[in-house]
C-alpha cells in the first residue's frame, strides 16, 4: 500500500531523461516555388523598390497584406483600453520617440523611404519584402536613411556592413530566420540586446542552454513558429499580451493566432504524473510558465541596457570634443549625445502581476515629476482572472519633460538641422521641433524626470533542469519578496510563531535534558551511598 | 514476583512505528519547506512530505477502526485517579529511587499522565495538523470557489508542527523513565512488559492489576 503511494506521487525516474531529448522539429517549410528560376527575378536591381514591384507581380495581395500589419503601420489601438499605441505612437526611456527621428529609426521600418510624417502609406512598391525573407544574410538596409537599401558600406554599432547585390538577395528568398527578425529586433534601443533584456544576437545558433526551442541542439525553431503567421499577421506583441491562457493548445481547426506557451504546451505542461509535477501545473493558473523558465535576464552573454540617463547627456571634453566611453565589455557607459547608460547581463528578473494589458503614459498625460513615472503600467492581481505573475525587466532613466506642463515630451534627436540634438546639444530647440511637429504644447521649460519601463520577459526560455527552484520563492529570501499581496508557504509565516515554537521546542529539550542531568546525579550519589 | 504481560498487540505496535515513522519524515521535510534549514531539496521534501501525509491518512483509518472496534479508545479517557502521584513521582520520587506509582496492566495501559498527552496529541494536536494539511493539500481543487484564507490555515498547521515536535521531545524522553532506559522501548517493540505482581512487591511499588491477563497474552476486548 505505501509502495504504491509512494509510486503515484514519487517523480518517474524516466523524466528527467526526457527533458533531455529535442524537442519535436516543427516541419520544415519545403517550397513549392525555386525563385532563383524564375524570370522576374534575373538580372540586376537598381533599388528595393524594383524587388518589391518584381514581388508583387507574383504574390498579388503580399503589399497589402503587409501594409496591414504592424510591422508597417506601426500603429495599434488597444482593443480593451482604446489607447493609440505602436511605435509612431509611443514615448519609451530610451530614444523617446519616433516623431522628427524618423531617417534614424526607421532604418527598421519594413518600407523604404518613411522620411516624415509625409510618408504614403498606402503604396505596395514602398513595402520593403527583403529585409524579412532574405535568405543570404547579405541584405543590409541603411542605418540612417529612412529604411533604404544600403548604398555604400559602412558601420554600425561596430559591424561593418556592405551593399547587398538585390538580384542574388532576390532569386534566394525565402521564410524568415532568426537572423532576419533579430536584424531589427535585437538592435532596438541602440545596439545589440539594447532594449529587450531577451533578444539579441545570442539568440542565432544558440547554445541549448540559452533557448530550449530555438537553438539547433533544441527544437530548431524559427520565431514564426511561436509568433503564427498568417497573412503577414504575426502572433504576439507587448501591447495586448496573453498573460493568462487557459485555452491551451489548438488542434486542427481551432485558433492557432497565439503566441502563448500554452497554445504549444497546453495548461497541464508537466507530465510525468509525480506529485511536483502536479502541483507545477496547479501554480500555472496564477505564475507565468516564463516565470520559472526563465532563470535570468541576459543570459547569452550580450548584456542588455537597465540605466540610460539624458540629464547627463552634452558634457564635453575639456578640448571641446565629444566623449565616448565604454564599459569592461564594450559597451558605451557615457556617450556626449546618449548621456549615461548602465548594462547588465545574468541577473534576476523583477516579478509582477500582469493581466496582459499595457497603459502607455502618452505625451498629454500630467505626470508626477517627484515619483518616477511609469512609461508603461498595468493591472493585476490574485483576484484577476487574467493576470498571472510575470518576469519583466525594468529600464529605468532620466529624460527630459515639460516642467512648467508636468508633461513627458518628445524629443528631436537625428538629423543635419539647427535643432537636432545630437548635432547642437541643446534641448530646448530639440523639444520645442518635435513637440511642434506632434502638434502638441510645450512650455519651453525643460526638467529631467525619473523613468521606468516595464518590459515583459518571454524570450530565452531555459531548458527544464535550469528552471526556477521551488525554494527560489517559497523561502525568506524568495524572488517574489515585493508580492505580499497572497500567502505564500516557505516565505510568509509569522516571525512570532517561529519565536515562540522554537522556544517551546528549546524549553522543552532543556526541560528533558536537566531531568535527565538530575536523574543521573541522584542515581551516582544513592550507588555512592 | 515479576510476571511478563502483553501490552501491546502487533496491530498496535506495527500502528506506533508506523505513524512514528511516517510523523518523524513529516516533522523533517516539513520544517524544510517551512524555511527552518536546507536538506533534500523543496520539491523533494515536498513529494515525501505529501506521500507520508497519504500513507498516514490509510495508517489512520485502519487505527481508528481498530479502536473503535475494539474498545481501546477507552485508553485514552482521561483520568485523575493517580494523576497526583505521578506527577509527584516526575517531579521528585524519580529522583529518590522510588517506585513508578502506576502499574501497567491490558486494561490500563498508560498511566494518567499518558492518558493527558495521548489524548491531546490524538483529539487535539493530530486533528488540526491533518485538517490544516488537507485544506492545504486540496486548496487547489476549491480555491477558486471557495477562497479559504492560506495564512491562518498555515499558522495553524505550523503551530501544530512544533506542538507535535515537543510532543516528540517529550514523548521519547519519557520512554527512558523506566526501571531501566530501554524498558518501555522494549515493550513499544515487542508489545511485552515485566510488570511487579502479587502482594508486597519486592520493590515497593503498587501491585499489578493482573486478573484481566490471560495467560496467553491475548488481548480481551469490549470491556
Amino acid at each position: 500500500m505505501l509502495w504504491l503511494l509512494a509510486a503515484a506521487t514519487l517523480p518517474r525516474a524516466a523524466g528527467a531523461e526526457e527533458g533531455q531529448l529535442p524537442a519535436p522539429t516543427p516541419a520544415q517549410d519545403i517550397s513549392t516555388a525555386d525563385h532563383s528560376k524564375f524570370e522576374e527575378l534575373q538580372g540586376e536591381f537598381d533599388s528595393g523598390r524594383e524587388v518589391t514591384k518584381a514581388c508583387l507581380e507574383c504574390h498579388t495581395e503580399a503589399g497589402h497584406q503587409v501594409r496591414q500589419s504592424i510591422h508597417w503601420t506601426w500603429d495599434y489601438t488597444h482593443p480593451d483600453t482604446g489607447q493609440q499605441l505602436g511605435k509612431r505612437h509611443v514615448l519609451n526611456n530610451f530614444c523617446t520617440n519616433v516623431r522628427t527621428n524618423e531617417p534614424r529609426c526607421t532604418s527598421c521600418h519594413t518600407g523604404y523611404g518613411w522620411e516624415d510624417a509625409s510618408f504614403d502609406f498606402s503604396n505596395d512598391t514602398r513595402v520593403d519584402c527583403l529585409v524579412c525573407h532574405d535568405t543570404t544574410g547579405t541584405y543590409h538596409k541603411a542605418p540612417k536613411d529612412a529604411g533604404r537599401v544600403l548604398e555604400t558600406a559602412t558601420t554600425v554599432h561596430g559591424k561593418p556592413l556592405t551593399p547587398p547585390d538585390l538580384g542574388k538577395v532576390a532569386r534566394n528568398v525565402g521564410p524568415p530566420d532568426v537572423a532576419s527578425c533579430g536584424s531589427c529586433h535585437f538592435n532596438g534601443g541602440g545596439g545589440n540586446g539594447s532594449k529587450h533584456g531577451d533578444l539579441d544576437s545570442s539568440l542565432i545558433d544558440a547554445p541549448r542552454s540559452l533557448d530550449v526551442h530555438m537553438s539547433p541542439e533544441g527544437g530548431d525553431m524559427a520565431c514564426q513558429d511561436c509568433h503564427v503567421a498568417s497573412g503577414h499577421e504575426l502572433a504576439g506583441g507587448r501591447y495586448d499580451m496573453t498573460a493568462r491562457d487557459m485555452q491551451g493548445t489548438g488542434k486542427p481547426g481551432m485558433r492557432r493566432q497565439a503566441a502563448t506557451c500554452e497554445s504549444c504546451h497546453g495548461v497541464d505542461a508537466h507530465d510525468d504524473g509525480s506529485y511536483v509535477a502536479r502541483t507545477l501545473n496547479q501554480h500555472s493558473d496564477r505564475v507565468a510558465c516564463q516565470t520559472c523558465h526563465i532563470p535570468e535576464i541576459a543570459r547569452g552573454g550580450v548584456q542588455t541596457k537597465t540605466w540610460w540617463d539624458w540629464s547627463k547627456a552634452g558634457r564635453l571634453a575639456e578640448d571641446g570634443s565629444r566623449i565616448h566611453e565604454t564599459n569592461a565589455d564594450g559597451r558605451i557607459s557615457y556617450w556626449t549625445r546618449w548621456g549615461e547608460i548602465e548594462w547588465r547581463e545574468d541577473y534576476i528578473p523583477s516579478y509582477a502581476w500582469f493581466d496582459g494589458d499595457m497603459r502607455y503614459t502618452e505625451a498629454t498625460d500630467k505626470i508626477d515629476p517627484e515619483s518616477v513615472v511609469a512609461i508603461n503600467s498595468f493591472a493585476g492581481g490574485p483576484e484577476d482572472a487574467d493576470a498571472r505573475i510575470w518576469p519583466f525587466k525594468i529600464m529605468r532613466g532620466k529624460q527630459p519633460y515639460d516642467a512648467k506642463r508636468d508633461r513627458l515630451v518628445l524629443m528631436h534627436l537625428f538629423g543635419q538641422d539647427d535643432t537636432a540634438y545630437w548635432k547642437n546639444l541643446d534641448w530646448q530647440p530639440a523639444i520645442e521641433t518635435a513637440m511642434a511637429t506632434e502638434g502638441l504644447p510645450f512650455s519651453g521649460e525643460v526638467g529631467f524626470v525619473g523613468t521606468k519601463m516595464y518590459w515583459p520577459i518571454t524570450h530565452m526560455v531555459a531548458p527544464a533542469d535550469q528552471a526556477v527552484g521551488c525554494a527560489d520563492c517559497h523561502s525568506e529570501d524568495s524572488r517574489l519578496a515585493g508580492l505580499n499581496s497572497f500567502y505564500m508557504p516557505g516565505r510568509d509565516a509569522p516571525a512570532w510563531l517561529d519565536r515562540i515554537g522554537g522556544l517551546a521546542v528549546l524549553a522543552t529539550l532543556a526541560g528533558v535534558l536537566g531531568h535527565a542531568a538530575l536523574r543521573a546525579f541522584f542515581r551516582h550519589r544513592r550507588r555512592a551511598r | 514476583m515479576r510476571q511478563r504481560i502483553r501490552l501491546f498487540s502487533p496491530f498496535e505496535i506495527a500502528w506506533h512505528w508506523s505513524q512514528s515513522l511516517l510523523i518523524i519524515g513529516m516533522l523533517t521535510t516539513g520544517f524544510e519547506l517551512h524555511g527552518t534549514y536546507r536538506g533534500l531539496g523543496y520539491a523533494e521534501a515536498a513529494t515525501v512530505h505529501v506521500t507520508c501525509a497519504l500513507a498516514l491518512m490509510v495508517v489512520w483509518v485502519f487505527a481508528i477502526f481498530w479502536h473503535v472496534a475494539t474498545g481501546e479508545w477507552r485508553q485514552y479517557v482521561p483520568t485523575t485517579d493517580k494523576l497526583w502521584a505521578v506527577l509527584r513521582f516526575y517531579a521528585g520520587g524519580i529522583f529518590r529511587g522510588e517506585p513508578h506509582p502506576f502499574c501497567p496492566s491490558r486494561r490500563r495501559k498508560h498511566n494518567p499522565l499518558q492518558r493527558f498527552a495521548y489524548l491531546i496529541f490524538n483529539a487535539v494536536i493530530s486533528p488540526a495538523i491533518w485538517i490544516t494539511g488537507l485544506i492545504y493539500l486540496t486548496f487547489n481543487l476549491f480555491g477558486d470557489v471557495l477562497p479559504v484564507p492560506l495564512a491562518p490555515v498555515a499558522t495553524v498547521h505550523i503551530a501544530t508542527a512544533y506542538a507535535t515536535l515537543v510532543f516528540l521531545i517529550g514523548h521519547v524522553y519519557m520512554i527512558t523513565t523506566g526501571d531501566t532506559v530501554f524498558q518501555h522501548l522494549k515493550a513499544m517493540i515487542i508489545g511485552y512488559e515485566a510488570v511487579e505482581t502479587g502482594p508486597g512487591p519486592s520493590n515497593g511499588g503498587p501491585p499489578c492489576d493482573t486478573e484481566s491477563e490471560r495467560p496467553d497474552g491475548r488481548i480481551r476486548t469490549g470491556r
